[in-house]
Formats: structure tokens, sequence, C-alpha cells
């Protein structure tokens, strides 16, 4: 395993979390009240997709012999401000419905009672008074002129549209030997961490603070944005975060509407009040990604060069729009591309509202999407000009030698191989040989295929990239304050004994910080690691932060990190003058090594860290002139890549890139439409690895995510905005025995922007399995011409594709490595015609989901 | 996602058992391994006045054989069948069955009293129950009468025991020696229940078939025996021909439902593909 | 109002609760034995699985009056003279845990696993550990974490 090459970065160092976690020790939000004498809240949500409330009836509930109380939309519209959002048409979105109800599960009240069996009796008395109003679930019909829209005042369900141009792609377009277009449709699905949401509020009226625990993994741009909706200055809203989160994956960056709301129940009724989500409660209306419908074209030459993309993609981010959406388009602004070298692209990204629940990041936010989309097309233009998949990956990629790259919309990819990283995943799978295996299965009658999955994985987003949602005249008017940002701090205090508190900033969900920290403070300090005590429970009063601190996009392998070596600099180079001073030598002669301060040159005295911290605690005269007591840093670092958006509408929205390189095999059994996966491997390239235990641990759940959203997990609703998989029976999570074999290699391209040379990789796979494994079914149905256009690949669906082309005479045998250009059949319909439209708000016909699940009956295992 | 309020009975005895159930003039739900009533309860689907555990009943947990049937207690848990010897030896389709249900924390407290009187036809143990024409036992005020397979299952988790009545005892004919057996079953992950299941079991004398039987899970409101495809088997015997036959008739003696995890079409192609397979690898494991 | 009276790794507690009260809850509440974590509350996610005399359970889909007279072990009980048990020292060897939400649920069902199967074969771990569901792993290193830990499981008997 590559590292450093120095002690303890680039060890698999065991977790210090570990001891905690396995013997019941943890401290998780719903184990250790922090408060006496809370009460608990049950939320009563709305059982219509789309209604108004005419009015409320509580007196039943009150009357229930332990309720405290209970707050209403009538409430929340009295005493609370909606929520900004990232778009600017006017949609008010409070942190409970006011007037109207935009999606089922949507909060409409909040009762408060002394325990959670009461609460819940309560809130099944609550009568809300409904006028049910037209539903629309699908974001194309949506967008019909005689839709149902769900904000009169916007006047459309249209949130947003942004047409981004980079280069010149009509030109691109026209020049093209070939275009290849097609329809793909993105799943609605959701990480669903095994530990709900829990918020715990208390508000003290006398001096005017609300404190909130919660297992929030902020506060980042949500603390300012709550603050406002209570009307509280943001030095009275303190946010604290317990040490452990039982996993988000980005689900939990959007559990501030419920802080605002416990909130104020707390403040109404004048008691603690917790809140603790139930699983009904988390997959009816927590987050999820975006379905997304998504229209994409390639231009070509030939010989497989791209020479542009047009993207054109209608995202439903459901009844509102919760910030930081419309992320769900403009996350990978920077990385649209890519590993890929084309100039010429054209964006058209449409946010669109429906009556479903609202959506935020998912693992991965918006790039299993993008790829999904990109590495299906990658394919189907290999295979209408007859190239390998491989040939016409290669001949697109970006050099080595061209790093760090600029990319056509703004991303600045800091270091990589590229061709290297993707010769190792071929190299590891096989993949020569993968294809004469293949051969040979085909000529038996199998259906095995190959699969190719190439994406750059971005980490650490800069907060900046959001206002590309806005128009750049708007971004040019004078009031308009211009975002930029990814910034991480740490603090290091060295005791009178030379050991060490590391204080951290971040709020980490499972990923380890504590141990990394401690790996990366040895190294620096020359400790081990026993010697080293991370704390990491956030506490916005305390703790050191900034409006992008928290615990998501992967920022904390690259941003965080930095901040722990820069606070550890900080000290060594203290340290060195306070020695210095004591030697009575120049601070140049002398350097920190292996945990003491040492001559240059090696000969002569030194000063260990324990003599030195001693010294400088008991002794303070004996520190130079000017030094400032204490050992103690704290060190805030900032990428400063991250830029605002420009006119043109380039962004470098993320401010490190990694790179991932997979190859799958699969065999589809034609009978039952069941997927086996026969091989997996992945390569990654994240720069430096600081602990490969834990490296590989975030590939391997990361993979897991992307398979579950290609053929498992899909929050299906009917027609009338219901939802159809709302428990764990129906919602499926892949268990063990759905979990594949990986195979996992790593490229090293150490980032130049960090000082570790780290970058992040928590999203890691669960953006690139969508697209392999969509790439490896069509490729083991490419005999009948089917090609995945549509996840999750359920094998009700897949079977129909299958049982069609079999009864259909032109799904003859056509092996893919000779290149025969037959037409091939997606799985809901042939596409291939569709133009891109030039502009998004104007209706488009549907397509019929053939064998789509929101055509079927309810389930009858539905427990919901 | 708490239960609502409700009265609480812990009989000792069949017979206070019977008693409180009596009380409640059907407002009342039999607990039993509670893993499907317990789910229902939280989520607030079920709302009875009151519950009548039988988890307290010793006498309610036995596996007994008499004149050629294994008798079940219907409180004998998934888990205790799994490992039992005497299924194992006379009833490997039932043990074979009782792998597939859920997960063994499941079978802890899963019964198969409790599995049969859910009448959930996805599930494995009726379809089981179907394949073997076993019976069932149901004690109510006015005595005790035994419900054949056949009879009981009437729709979706509902079957023609009376409210006041409880099932006690599930009756299954011993396997006979030699028998080829299969469960064959598609889910979509490891443990759910089965969007289609086929159990199957043949007995052969030389390449003659004397006894066929097919069961289904899945395939619609209750598990269906598919006799006519049976008989095909009896006919023609256990070539390659006549399982295809077999598997051809099974899927137009089914009649599925849809449901967000499979279309009415595909478990109807799956009953044929299932067949054919359950049939294939009986065939293979029956001597005689 | 019932009374409860059980052994929770051989404690005897005895509290008082409603019938309807979730044995997860009344454990996690009333006996203040947290470890022990609520995914789901309809018997499928398996967090809250414990031994039930001897055998995993989930506790979410029980009632806390059932366990009157019951013996109990919660993942608190697992530690032996402050000692990890051999499989939380495979846990933490093979990285079987990140958030460590799941992980009381996976302890228990996989004792369970190596009492009823003392020498699985991957297969029938993952057979095994599909009754509890974990977000952050992939399995992986669990699966690696209980293949580890079934030949010590055996000699230690």
């Amino acid at each position: 395993m590559e590292g450093t090459g120095l002690g303890w970065i680039g060890k698999s160092v065991k977790r210090v979390e570990d001891a905690r976690l396995l013997t019941g020790r943890g401290t998780f939000i719903d184990d250790h009240p922090p408060v006496a004498n809370a009460c608990h809240a049950a939320i009563v949500r709305s059982p219509l997709a789309h209604a108004k409330i005419r009015g409320y009836e509580l007196s039943a509930a009150l009357a229930l012999p332990g309720v405290v109380g209970a707050i209403t939309g009538e409430d929340v519209a009295r005493h609370t401000k909606p929520f900004s959002v990232g778009v600017t048409a006017p949609i008010h979105y409070y942190c409970a419905a006011t007037d109207r109800v935009r999606f089922v599960g949507e909060p409409v009240a909040v009762v408060v009672a002394k325990n959670r069996y009461i609460a819940e009796d309560a809130a099944d008395l609550v009568q809300v008074d409904y006028e049910p109003l037209p539903v629309v679930v699908d974001p194309e019909r949506a967008l019909d002129a005689d839709a149902p829209v769900l904000h009169e005042a916007v006047g459309s369900n249209l949130a947003g549209n942004r047409r981004l141009v980079y280069g010149d792609p009509d030109r691109a377009f026209r020049d093209a030997d070939v275009v290849v277009n097609e329809r793909f449709t993105f799943p609605k699905y959701a990480s669903t961490p095994i530990e709900t949401y829990g918020v715990i509020a208390r508000w003290d009226l006398l001096d005017g603070v609300c404190t909130v625990w919660s297992n929030f993994m902020g506060p980042f741009i949500m603390h300012p944005l709550t603050a406002r909706v209570l009307g509280l200055p943001e030095n009275r809203l303190r946010f604290i975060v317990p040490a452990d989160i039982g996993g988000s994956f980005g689900i939990k960056s959007s559990i501030y509407p419920y802080i605002a709301l416990i909130a104020l129940a707390a403040k109404r009724l004048g008691v603690p009040v917790k809140w603790i989500e139930d699983r009904r409660e988390h997959l009816l209306a927590s987050s999820s990604g975006t379905d997304r419908v998504a229209y994409r074209e390639v231009a070509a030459r030939q010989d497989g060069t791209i020479l542009g993309m047009r993207f054109k993609w209608l995202d439903n981010v459901g009844g509102y729009i919760r910030s930081p959406e419309p992320g769900c388009s403009f996350r990978p602004t920077g990385n649209f591309v890519g590993p890929y070298r084309f100039q010429h692209l054209e964006v058209d990204a449409s946010v669109v509202m429906t009556n479903k629940s609202l959506t935020g990041p998912n693992r991965g936010y918006a790039c299993g999407h993008l790829y999904f989309e990109t590495e299906g097309m990658m394919d189907r233009l290999a295979d209408r000009l007859g190239l390998d998949p491989v040939e016409v990956r290669r001949k697109n990629l970006i050099q080595p030698d061209q790093f760090p790259y600029r990319t056509p919309s703004g991303g600045l990819y800091d270091s990589g191989d590229y061709p290297a990283a993707f010769d190792r995943a071929l190299e590891l799978a096989g993949y020569d040989e993968l294809r004469r295996e293949q051969a040979t299965a085909r000529a038996a009658g199998r259906y095995v295929g190959i699969g190719l999955a190439l994406a750059v994985d971005p980490s650490v987003s800069n907060m900046g990239y959001v206002a590309t949602a806005l128009d750049p005249q708007f971004r040019a008017k004078p009031e308009y304050l211009a975002k930029s940002g990814a910034v991480d701090s740490a603090t290091i205090k060295i005791d009178p004994l030379g050991r060490v508190i590391a204080i951290l900033g971040t709020t980490p969900q499972g990923q380890g910080h504590q141990t990394v920290v401690s790996q990366i403070v040895a190294d620096e300090l020359g400790l081990v690691p026993q010697d080293v005590t991370v704390v990491d429970e956030m506490d916005t009063f305390t703790r050191v932060w900034s409006i992008s601190s928290g615990t998501y996009s992967s920022r904390f392998g690259s941003v965080g990190t930095s901040a722990v070596a820069l606070a550890a600099r900080k000290l060594t180079a203290k340290l060195v003058d306070y020695a210095a001073h004591l030697m009575e030598l120049p601070a140049p002669s002398l350097e920190f090594r292996d945990g003491a301060v040492r001559l240059r040159d090696g000969k002569g005295p030194s000063y260990s860290i324990k003599d030195l911290a001693g010294r400088a605690h008991w002794n303070t005269e004996s520190l130079p002139e000017g030094m400032e007591p204490g050992l103690q840093a704290t060190a805030v670092f900032g990428f400063t890549v991250a830029k605002a958006v420009d006119a043109e509408d380039r962004v470098n929205s993320s401010n490190t890139y990694g790179f991932i390189a997979e190859v799958m095999a699969v065999e589809v059994d034609p009978e039952t439409a069941a997927i086996k996966i026969l091989r997996y491997v992945t390569v990654h390239d994240a720069g430096t690895i600081i602990n490969p235990m834990i490296a590989e641990g975030q590939i391997y759940g990361g993979a897991l995510h992307g398979l579950g959203g290609a053929l498992y997990e899909e929050l299906a609703y009917d027609e009338n905005g219901q939802l159809l998989t709302g428990t764990f029976m129906d919602y499926l999570v892949p268990t063990a025995s759905e979990a594949p074999q990986i195979e996992i290699a790593h490229v090293v391209s150490p980032s130049p922007l960090t000082p570790l040379g780290s970058k992040g990789l928590g999203e890691s796979s669960s953006m690139t399995v969508p697209a392999v494994i969509a790439n490896a079914v069509s490729d083991a149905l490419a005999p009948l011409g089917i090609r995945i256009n549509e996840l999750p690949m359920t094998p009700s669906k897949l079977w129909k594709a299958i049982d069609q082309a079999q009864r259909t005479p032109t799904g003859v045998s056509a092996p893919l490595a000779s290149g025969a250009l037959q037409p091939r059949r997606g799985v809901s319909e042939p596409r291939e015609s569709r133009a891109l439209r030039p502009r998004a708000g104007v209706s488009e016909p549907r397509a019929s989901f053939s064998g789509h699940p929101r055509s079927d009956p309810t389930s009858r295992t539905s427990l919901q | 996602m708490k239960p609502p309020k409700f009265e609480y009975h812990a009989p000792k005895s069949l017979e206070e058992a019977l008693e409180a159930l009596g009380r409640y003039g059907g407002d009342a739900k039999v607990l039993a391994g509670g893993q499907s009533l317990m789910p229902l309860l939280n989520f607030r689907l079920a709302r009875p006045t009151a519950l009548v555990d039988l988890n307290r009943i010793g006498s309610l947990a036995y596996i007994r054989e008499h004149n050629g049937q294994i008798r079940f207690g219907a409180m004998t848990r998934q888990r205790t069948i799994e490992f039992s010897p005497v299924v194992a030896q006379r009833l490997p389709l039932l043990k074979e069955a009782t792998h597939w249900v859920g997960h063994l924390p499941i079978r802890t407290r899963g019964t198969i009293g409790g599995s049969i009187a859910h009448a959930d036809p996805s599930a494995e143990y009726p379809a089981v129950l179907a394949a073997l024409e076993g019976e069932v036992v149901a004690r109510g005020a006015r005595g005790e009468r035994v419900i054949r397979a056949g009879d009981l299952f009437q729709t979706y988790l509902t079957t023609s025991l009376a409210p006041d009545e409880i099932l006690t005892e599930v009756r299954l004919p011993v396997m006979p020696a030699g028998a080829g057996y299969a469960l064959e079953e598609f889910a979509r992950r490891h443990g759910d229940f089965a969007i289609i299941g086929i159990a199957a079991v043949v007995v052969r004398e030389g390449p003659r078939c004397t006894m066929a039987r097919l069961a289904t899970a899945g395939a619609g409101p209750v598990p269906v025996r598919l006799r006519a495809a049976e008989q095909i088997l009896e006919r023609e015997g256990l070539g390659e021909a006549a399982i295809e036959a077999a598997a051809r008739r099974a899927t137009e003696l089914v009649t599925p439902d849809a449901d967000i995890h499979a279309s009415a079409d595909y478990r109807r192609h799956l009953t044929g593909v299932l067949t054919k397979r359950a049939l294939t690898r009986a065939i293979g494991v029956a001597r005689g | 109002m019932v009374t409860v009276r059980l052994n929770v790794n051989g404690v005897a507690h005895e509290g008082r609760c409603e019938p309807r009260k979730l044995l997860a809850d009344f454990i996690r509440e009333d006996l203040g034995l947290t470890g022990t974590h609520v995914g789901c509350e309809h018997g499928i996610c398996g967090a809250c699985t414990i031994m039930f005399n001897g055998e995993a359970a989930r506790s979410c889909i029980m009632l806390a009056v059932q366990a009157d007279g019951a013996e109990l072990m919660t993942v608190e009980g697992l530690m032996r003279d402050g000692k990890l048990h051999p499989l939380q020292e495979a846990f933490r060897e093979h990285h079987a845990l990140q958030c460590g939400f799941c992980t009381p649920g996976m302890l228990i069902t996989a004792l369970d696993l190596l009492r009823t199967n003392p020498s699985p074969n991957d297969r029938e771990i993952r057979e095994g550990i599909s009754a509890v569901l974990c977000r952050c792993t992939g399995y992986q290193g669990i699966v690696n974490a209980v293949r580890a830990a079934a030949p010590i499981l055996v000699a230690g008997r």
C-alpha cells in the first residue's frame, strides 16, 4: 500500500472509535438525554400528496393525559420565516406546511407529550381538514401547460432552468461524423442510514439562546439559514452534535428543517423537546437524490474522438426546493466532462417540483446520475462506431501531462494519471481474457456482459457552485454577494507531558476521523497515535468553524486532514523557535524531526517534545521574549482554488478530484432476469491514502450504495403521490447476500493542493456502480438488442424487455466485439431519434414506461 | 412507530386463552411469534382491543409423530423446526422451506402456527402445507375441528378460522421414503417473501411417477396446488417433455397479482420457470 | 401497568411499564442499556437484535412484558473480565464497523450464527448476517471478521 513512506500515514491503523462502538458505549443522539425532563414529539404528517389545509382540530389530542401541547402550521407561519432557497423563484418553504401540503408525509403539526407512545396516540387524534388538489409526480408531466401547479406564486412547476454553454457545442455537432442520442431515467433513492434523524431542542427564554442537539452533519450553510428562520442572531443558536452519528451519506444534511420545527415547539410549549424520527417518517419524508429524466447527445468523429456533448436534465426535487438543492444539477459543474478532453458542452438543467418528498445530497450527489448517462453514452458511441468500449474511452481521456487540467466548465483537476489507472483496472480484471470468456459463453447461449465506467471523483465542494443556478445577470447585480469557499479547522493542544488533544470541527458519521487524525498528528509530532486524543463533537459555540464546515462532499480526507497537518506544523514551528532560544542557536539551524527539535546536521543535543512541553507550560519565563505562552495552535485550511462562479458560468465546483476506473462482468439469467455479478474491479486514485483500511471501507460501502440504486432501491410513488415503498419490506436495502465481492486497487497521484497530498473518497464507487452495472447488463443482453437506460433494473422490468426481445425477430445475435451496427432496444422503448430541445419549460411527450413499478397497483406487502 | 394501547393477556393454558379470546368477540388478536403482527401494531395498521399472547402456553410447542403424520404444536418455533432431526428425516421439504423463512432471528420467534394462520400467500409454510396436503386443528368454544389445507386459505391474510378459534396444531403427512423434493424460490433479496416460490415433491418408481405434488407461494391470493400439472407427471412420467408440459401447465393454473416488486406476467412466467427447476431438482434427489 | 422481572447480562432487573412497551424501548429507556439500537421498528434492519434466552431475536417486535422471567444478553454483555469478546476483536481487526449503529445487532446475530454453525463458509456467513442491514461497510469487513472469529470461538469452547 502506498503512503508517504514515513510513520503512521499509509498504515491500516485500527480504529480508536471501535472500542466504544463494539461495546454499546457509543453516544448517539437517542442514547443520552443531554437535558432533564425532555418531552417527546410526534409529528402529524399529511396523508395527501397535494391539498389545501382548511383547519386543524386539536382538542381531542390536547385532552389526552400526558400531552403537553401542540403546534400547527399556523404557529409555523406566525413565528418563523421560510427558508432561503437556492433559486430566485418565489418558493416559500417553511419547516412545516402552513396553508397547503405538497407531498405525502409533509409535517403539518407537532404534538408533544411526556413520552413517545402518548405523543403518537395524540398525533392520531389530531384532525386536519384537507381540500384535495390534483397531483403530479412525473417531472415531464409537471411541465405540461395543464399540469397542477404546486406553487401558485411561481406560476409553473419549474423552480429554475439554466442553459449553460461551454465552448461552441453547436459547431461541434455540425462538424461531427456521428451523433448518438439517448434518453435516461435515474431513480429516486436514498442511503437510509440505519440511525434515523434526531433533534433535541431547549430554548432558554431569559438569555435568548436556543440549544439544539442533533445528528446533523453540518453546521455548514444550514446554521445561518436556520437562525434566520427562527429569528435568532447566529450567536444565539447553538448546534451540538454528539460524538457518534449512525451513518448519513448526505441524507442527514437535510435534517435542518426539523431543527427549526422542534426548536419552535420547544419555544412555544416552554419545555425541552426531543424528536426521534421513525423509519416510516424517514422513508416518507427525510431526503433522497432526485429522480431525473435526461436526454443525452454526443458528437464524435469516426475515430471515436468526442467533439462535444449536450445534456438536458429534468431533476425532480419534490414539493419544494430545499437547500442545498439545486445542487442536484450543479454540484458536478466543474467535472461535467468527467475524465474526457472534449471542449464543447451544453447543459440544459431544469429543476422541477412535483408532489414527491424533498431531495438533497445523497452519496455521490448528482454524480451517480452524471456518470450513468455519460458512461452509457460512451458505450453507445463505441457500439455505433464499431469500436471496443475501452478504445473509445482511451481515445478521449485527459492525459497525465495535462495536469493541472482546467475543464471547459471551470473545474481544475489537480492531479491524476487516468490512462494508468484505467489500464490498472483492465489488467486486474483481465479484460482481454474476460472478453474471450464472454465469447465462449455467448456461443453457449449464455448472457455474459462486461461493463466499464470511468469517473472523476470530486471532493470538497466549493460552496460557490450553488450560484451556478442563478443567472449571470442576477449575479452581476451590485447587491449580490458572491459565494466561494471550502474550509475546515483543527486545534491541537500539547499538554505538559507532551501528549496531544486534537479538536476538530467535523461531524463524522463512521469515517474514523479520530483514528485518521491521530495518525496525522503522530507523524507530524513524532508521537504514536495512542498519544493523541481526538475530539470531534461539533459545538457551534466552542468549535472554530465557518460557513462550509461539516462532513459532506468527501471533505475530510482532503480539507479536514489539511487543517490538522497545518495546525501541527504551526506547533512544530513554535517548538523549533522555543528550542532555538533554549539552545541559543539560530532557528534555521534546527528542525523538528522524530519527536524532537534537533540540529539539522543531526549532531549535538536535542529537545524532545515532552521536554519542551514541560518547560513551556511550567516555566513561562523560559519562553523567548514576545512568544505567546501555551502550546496550542488552531489552523483553518481553505482552498484558494475555490472561487466564485464566473460570468461564463465556469466554476471549480470541487477542490480536489480523484479518479475511478471500474470493470464489472455479469451474467443475466434470461429465464428469471436475475443478474449475477461475476467480477467487479475498482481502481481509485484519491492521492495519498492515510489509512488504507478505512479508505477501502469507504469504497466497499459506496459501491453497495450504488448497487442499491441500480438494482434494488427506489422511493416509488403511484400517480396519487402515495409512496409505494414506505417500509423496509418494500424499500429494499441490499443485504450481505446481495453484496458483491470487490477487487480494489489504488493508484496514487498526490494532490499538489493539500499538505499531505490526500483527496476525498467518501462517495467513491456510489457514483460509478450504476454506470458500470448498467453497461455490463447492456453488454450481456446485446444479442437481444437490449440497452439499459432506466434504473433500477428490477427483475420484473428486465424480464419484460428480454421477453419482448425474444418475441421480436430483429433481436438476433450481434456480438458486440464485431461492432455490428444493429439498432438496439432500450428497456422502456427506443428513443434514439429524440432531438434535444433548446429550452426547458416546454412539454415533452412522455415515455410509456413499460413495466415500470409506478404503473403497478399498491404493493400488498406494503404496510404503509 | 409505537403500538397503540391494548389490553394484554398471557394465559398459561389453551382454555384460558380461548376464554380470553371469546370475551372480546373478535376484537382481540392472537399473538404467536409476533413477527408479522408486531410490525402491524407498530405501524398502527392493527388496533386490536386486546392481545391474547400464546407464548406462555408451553403445551402448544411440540413435534410428535402420530399415525403417519408429524404433528406440530402451533407455537413450535421455526427455529426448532429448522434444527429438528425428526423434521429433517420425515419432512425434508419443510426443513428446506424453513431455511427460506425470513432470517434466523426471525425464526427464533416465528412459529409454524402463526405463519400459517397469518396466511400470507407469499410465505413458505402455507405452500408446504398445500403441497403436502396437510391439515390444521382449530380449537374454539364449541370444540375442535380439523381443517384441510385446501379449505383453510381464503384470500390474502384470511383463513377459515373463526375469530374465536385458535389454530392449535399443524399436521403434515410424513413424506414417503425416497421422495424427491425441492423448494425453489425467487425473491429480490435473501430472506424476503417470495416473488414466486414452488414447493415440489415427487415419488418415482423407475421412470414412473407415482405421486407428484406442486404448490405455489406468491402466485395469487392463496397458495395454489397445481393439481393439473401434477397429473401430467403422474400420467406421463418424469422425462424432460413431461416436466416441460407440467411447467407450462403450471403457468395456466395461476392468476397472480402485480405489486411493486413484480408484474403479474412476470410472476406467471416465473411459476413455469421455477416449477421446472423445482421438479428437476426434486427428481434428482428422488430414490426409487 | 405490568411488572417485568428479567435477567440481563447476568444482572437481575425489575421494571414497570405499559403492556405495549416494546422490549427494545424497555432495554434502552428503563434499563439504561443504550447499546441496543432501534433502526426500523418493524423487524427488518436487525439493529435491535439481542439474545433472548440464548437465541438471537428482534427486540423491536417483542413486548417488554414478554421478557418477564427471561434471560437476555445485549451487546453490553459481550465483554468478559474487561476484555473484548473474540468476535468484537475480530470486528475491530477487520474493519467490520464504521458508524457502529448496526454493530450491536450484527454482533449478536453473528454470535448466534456461529453457535448454530461453528464453521460457516462465506455463503453461509453472508446468509446469516443478512438478518442485519448495514449501510456503511458493504459487509465485506463483517464477513471477514466472522470468518476469522469462527475458529477462535471453536477453540475457546
